[in-house]
């Protein structure tokens, strides 16, 4: 079964360095909470054993975005909350990614008013818009395998050079 | 006697020289008076030992776009005493945006009044800490008036560089 399968010959196979890097990136994704309203109880529920998004091996929810490699941004983003969100993800560590979860924050959704942004790709590169108000558990899963599938596409010369991005620190009084 | 006629007893009583309007709307008791007075009625209607209006659960206002007096700053106060609400009302022109703080009788009512000012731009006078609430303070217009389009100023609230 499973590796044992493939390794019951001269107990090596041959490989791309590159896949590899990826197939162990992909099935460790560590989300980053962004939860901001009530998408983040389903995001939460998504979690709990019942969806249980430890079998996509993303359960590690770290509550410090130094650790975390996708930004799961769960709720409405106002223009005031928009720069924190901004600065959360500043601070993740390349490469990223985000999932923008439910319909406030891919377009604002019910609340097309002066004070939310109207889809938060307006300020973040966005990869996977999840519909729904709230999303189910079972479609932040199937954004989760579809942002899988993105990191098993990439190479590690995709990551070389990424430009930094120009940092707009603001001193709070 | 009834609470109704207790309390436009004592306000008539000792505001002889305001001019005050009385109504009932939906079962709810409104007094309408002159915004130069708000500070002492509602010092009365919160110090009277018959009364003790000591909870004040809101304070907004409501903009009627063309007419004159172009705001009425709406003051719901409560007695726990009577288990009664009452609705105070005090018209505000648009020329003279101004009027008295409450936040000296009841505490509450300063971020009450910080939040009107926000939405309005009401200024409450002698108010301890007159600044905005919600928006950022840089924000330069009233988001509750009616001339404020639904979906904003484009550019007046910031954003963060891509």
């Amino acid at each position: 079964m499973g590796l044992e399968a493939k390794l019951n010959g001269d107990g090596f196979f041959v490989t791309k360095l590159d896949a590899v890097v990826a197939w162990a990136r992909k099935n460790s994704v560590y989300p980053m909470p962004m939860g901001i309203s009530c998408c983040a109880i389903e995001m939460m529920a998504a979690a709990d054993p019942k969806y249980d998004i430890a079998r996509f091996g993303s359960e590690v929810m770290r509550f410090t975005p130094r650790q975390c490699d996708l930004m799961i941004v769960a709720g409405t983003v106002t223009y005031k909350m928009s720069h924190v969100v901004k600065k959360i993800y500043d601070q993740m560590p390349d490469p990223k990614w985000v999932i923008a979860m439910g319909a406030c924050t891919s377009s604002g959704g019910m609340y097309r008013s002066y004070s939310v942004v109207q889809g938060i790709d307006q300020f973040l590169p966005v990869d996977i818009y999840v519909g729904g108000c709230p999303p189910r558990p079972d479609n932040l899963l199937n954004a989760l395998i579809q942002i899988q599938d993105k990191i098993g596409r990439t190479r590690a010369r995709d990551f070389q050079n990424l430009k930094l991005p120009e940092l707009n620190v603001i001193q709070n009084n | 006697m009834e609470l109704k006629e207790l309390i436009s007893q004592k306000l008539k009583d000792n505001f002889p020289q305001v001019e005050l309007e009385f109504s009932e709307y939906r079962s709810e008791f409104n007094v309408k008076l002159n915004k130069k007075f708000i500070n002492p009625i509602c010092k009365l209607l919160k110090e009277d030992s018959e009364l003790e209006f000591l909870l004040c659960e809101d304070v907004t206002a409501v903009d009627w776009a063309k007419r004159k007096n172009r705001f009425t700053v709406v003051y719901h106060i409560f007695s726990l005493k009577h288990n009664f609400r009452l609705v105070l009302k005090a018209d505000v022109d648009e020329s003279d945006c101004a009027i008295d703080t409450v936040s000296s009788v009841w505490k509450t009512s300063n971020w009450q009044e910080r939040e009107t000012y926000d939405m309005y731009g009401i200024k409450f006078n002698n108010h301890p800490d007159l600044r905005r609430i919600y928006m950022p303070e840089e924000f330069e217009y009233y988001p509750l008036r009616k001339e404020f389009p639904l979906l904003g100023i484009p550019g007046s609230l910031s954003l963060p560089k891509k």
